[in-house]
């Protein structure tokens, strides 16, 4: 390995092997936590006296294995997509926002109350385009309110935003047990449906809402934000040291602000696929824990907004296959669960790898 | 050095490759299902929960003992989008030729699409919500618990020295309401001086609010406390520790309480599903829409604990033979907590009366407030 720096004749040709070489460790290193956490699962699984190749056979039977699976994989990476990204953009400020869940209520509860008055005249369209800009809006407003409180008042973003989102449910619940109401429903207390003529039909052909199509347009739109604008590169200085952006004169609470309203605004869009593609109205329903698990997808996509995808999608069909596993092995609920802690744990574990492997250096650096 | 990079770049490529033939090589290796009858089951919540989930789990297991029945179960499954997927995949990869649904929320919209886009499947739902607009291939099943809340009630009110009973509830809504009117009327009936005071913790499962709930009504003076949660366990269980009685709901509660268990309000799902799995079988049509209590064996109470008297067990035997008889429950005079009548002196309600269905009050002597 000789230590020169004089670039070869194939210029070109070796700085391609070298980036890909570089960057191959961000999916080498995963894919060897992945392989380590389904060995450490299999473990788990011979103590309860579980043949563990059959495990992971149903695994991809349950997820990725039929055409009906795909769907089903898909239908539940949908709203990890967009709650992920409510994660994975403050991040790049070095924040830690986890109260997505919060928005996504709030932002679904909007959508829906802002219909009311608008079903009885509004063309569809319409109706759809208010919802899902009032859902941006109050999701952004929410956890923007978080980078006001973190930049102005300098109040820990994780604890407020986790607050928030205990407050976000109790405003959901207190309108739908009390004011706005569906008379009609004596028993689910939720508000009055939309009607299905306004509600978001699936992809033609598939069972798959069009919420997995904003959310990748989403996630593709945030790369672009983060690793190709001036805004993005003023957002990651920030995340690597506020006060040398501050001397750099970057204007940081501005960088934050928008960063959160931002993240806000994806998780409230979540909220409005939920109402507009899936329930018709806002109730307890949308407090399915999708803001909680898109933390996990965040983390385990290193907050790279493109990796969220596959990652949702991953996550989504462990999820999709936890139903075939407690059908055909009589095991737990909380088994995928277990499954899906181990990987998080090690691929936590796994970052202290990155850089220690030579293979992985470019030639020369 | 050169050797080292070598061997982890080759154990990588063989375990990438081996993860690949494992995942394709035992495709067909899972087995196929037996021939027969497969039934789908869907629990919101955890299958031991000593509640709503576990009274169904019972009878699933009851249903498995039948020869030539096949039933799938899954636990957890959230009021969301997952529940359309899961019955998917009970149908497409198990061959579920029936699905009981058991949570509320699961029918509107999940349990009636899937209804729509799976013609030759059954699916039936576990409250009265069925209409005749809906698929016919759907419908619904349900047990008036009340009837056994109504015993519970009786059994209750002879077991009080202070005369003041707890209830602790999930929600003020209809069926929740129905139950705490009913287990007044039978405390009011041997006991007209006592009274029952209910608290709302709001939701179904708030472990820490029900605890809350239950030590502040002994607190406030009630040795018998009964509930309508999901999962009534802490508040039995702290009925116990207190050193008060207890009546069930839902499942049995009786081995957390061995000392203060009075009875409790049970459904007996076993019924229906073992009923609808025959059916089947011979090739007949399913009921769209079925309800019944202790006449039609849909509802049972749980067998007599510790805390019961002989004065009580006889009376609740009897009150109990009365309800499977047909007497009604609701006889008048009783007035609205408002003051309003509701049933008159002379008249009385249906044990099936449609308004009971409606329940959006609670009658005079119980003390609480809905809003």
């Amino acid at each position: 390995m000789a230590d020169t720096t004089v670039p070869a004749p194939s210029f070109a040709l070796g700085e391609t092997i070298d980036r890909i070489r570089r960057s191959s460790e961000y999916v080498v290193i995963p894919l060897l936590a992945l392989v380590v956490s389904a060995a450490l699962f299999s473990l788990f699984l011979l103590a309860l006296g579980k043949d563990p190749v059959t495990f992971f056979s149903l695994v991809w039977k349950g997820g990725f294995g039929t055409g009906f699976s795909w769907q089903n994989t898909l239908v539940r990476s949908s709203p990890l997509i967009l709650a992920a990204l409510c994660v994975a953009i403050p991040a790049r400020l070095g924040m830690v926002v986890i109260g997505g869940e919060g928005a996504l209520v709030l932002g679904g509860f909007a959508a829906a109350v802002v219909a009311i008055p608008m079903v009885s005249w509004s063309p569809t369209f319409f109706t759809l385009t208010v919802m899902a800009l009032v859902s941006m809006l109050v999701g952004g407003l929410w956890i923007g309110f978080v980078g006001y409180l973190r930049h102005y008042r300098g109040i820990n973003e994780t604890i407020s935003s986790l607050l928030l989102s205990y407050i976000a449910i109790s405003i959901l619940n207190f309108f739908v047990e009390g004011a706005l109401r569906d008379p009609s429903d004596p028993n689910k207390p939720s508000t009055m449906p939309i009607g299905p003529e306004n509600m978001i039909g699936p992809i033609p052909g598939t069972s798959v809402h069009w919420g997995l199509v904003a959310g990748t347009i989403a996630a593709v739109a945030m790369w672009v934000l983060m690793n190709r604008t001036t805004f993005g590169f003023a957002a990651r200085i920030t995340g690597g040291n506020v006060r040398a952006a501050m001397a750099q004169g970057l204007p940081v609470g501005k960088l934050i602000l928008v960063s959160t309203a931002l993240a806000g605004a994806f998780a409230g869009l979540a909220g409005f696929y939920e109402v507009a593609a899936i329930h018709g109205k806002a109730n307890a329903s949308l407090i399915a824990g999708y803001g909680f698990t898109g933390i996990l997808v965040s983390f385990l996509a290193r907050h790279n907004p493109i990796a969220i995808v596959p990652v949702a999608i991953f996550l989504g069909g462990i999820e999709a296959a936890g139903g075939l596993v407690q059908r055909r092995l009589e095991l737990p609920d909380a088994t995928v669960l277990v499954l899906q802690g181990l990987m998080f744990v090690v691929l936590l574990v796994s970052e202290t790898l990155y850089g220690r492997f030579k293979i992985f250096k470019a030639k020369g650096a | 050095m050169i050797n080292r990079r070598f061997d982890r770049r080759t154990f990588l490529k063989g375990s990438g490759a081996g993860l690949i033939g494992l995942s394709t090589g035992i495709l067909g290796a899972v087995p196929a299902r037996a021939e027969g009858l497969t039934i789908g089951i869907l629990y919101v919540g955890p299958r031991d929960d000593f509640g709503w989930n576990q009274a169904h789990a019972v009878a699933a297991a009851a249903l498995k003992e039948v020869p030539g029945v096949t039933v799938v179960e899954e636990e957890n499954v959230p009021e969301t989008i997952a529940v359309a997927q899961s019955i998917e995949s009970m149908i497409s990869l198990d061959g579920a030729k029936l699905i009981f649904a058991t949570s509320f929320g699961y029918y509107n919209p999940f349990v009636l699409d899937m209804a729509k886009k799976f013609p030759d499947v059954q699916f039936r739902h576990a409250a009265p919500l069925w209409t005749d607009k809906d698929p016919t291939n759907a419908g619904s099943y349900f047990g008036q618990l009340d009837q056994a809340h109504y015993v519970d009630g009786i059994a209750a009110g002879l077991s009080t020295k202070s005369n003041k009973l707890g209830f602790v509830a999930a929600k003020p809504i209809g069926t929740v309401l129905r139950n705490i009117n009913s287990f007044a009327l039978g405390v009011k009936k041997v006991n007209p001086a006592a009274t029952v005071q209910v608290i709302f913790t709001g939701e179904w499962s708030m472990p820490v609010r029900e605890a809350e709930a239950a030590n502040a009504l002994i607190d406030a003076g009630c040795d018998v406390l009964t509930c309508h949660v999901d999962g009534p366990k802490v508040v039995i269980e702290t009925a116990e520790g207190r050193g008060v009685k207890s009546c069930g709901h839902n499942a049995s509660q009786a081995p957390l309480a061995p000392k203060g268990f009075i009875t409790g309000a049970e459904y007996k799902w076993e019924t229906i599903y073992k009923d609808y799995a025959a059916k089947l079988g011979k090739g007949e049509a399913l009921p769209n829409f079925i309800g019944g209590g202790f006449d039609l064996d849909f509802v049972q109470n749980t067998p007599y604990g510790a805390g019961a008297t002989p004065e009580a067990i006889a009376a609740a035997d009897a009150a109990r033979a009365d309800v499977k008889a047909g007497k009604p429950i609701f006889v008048g005079p009783i007035k609205k907590q408002d003051g309003s009548v509701l049933v008159a002196e002379g008249a009385s309600l249906d044990n099936y009366a449609p308004e009971l269905n409606a329940t959006d009050y609670l009658i005079e002597g119980v003390v609480g407030s809905i809003t």
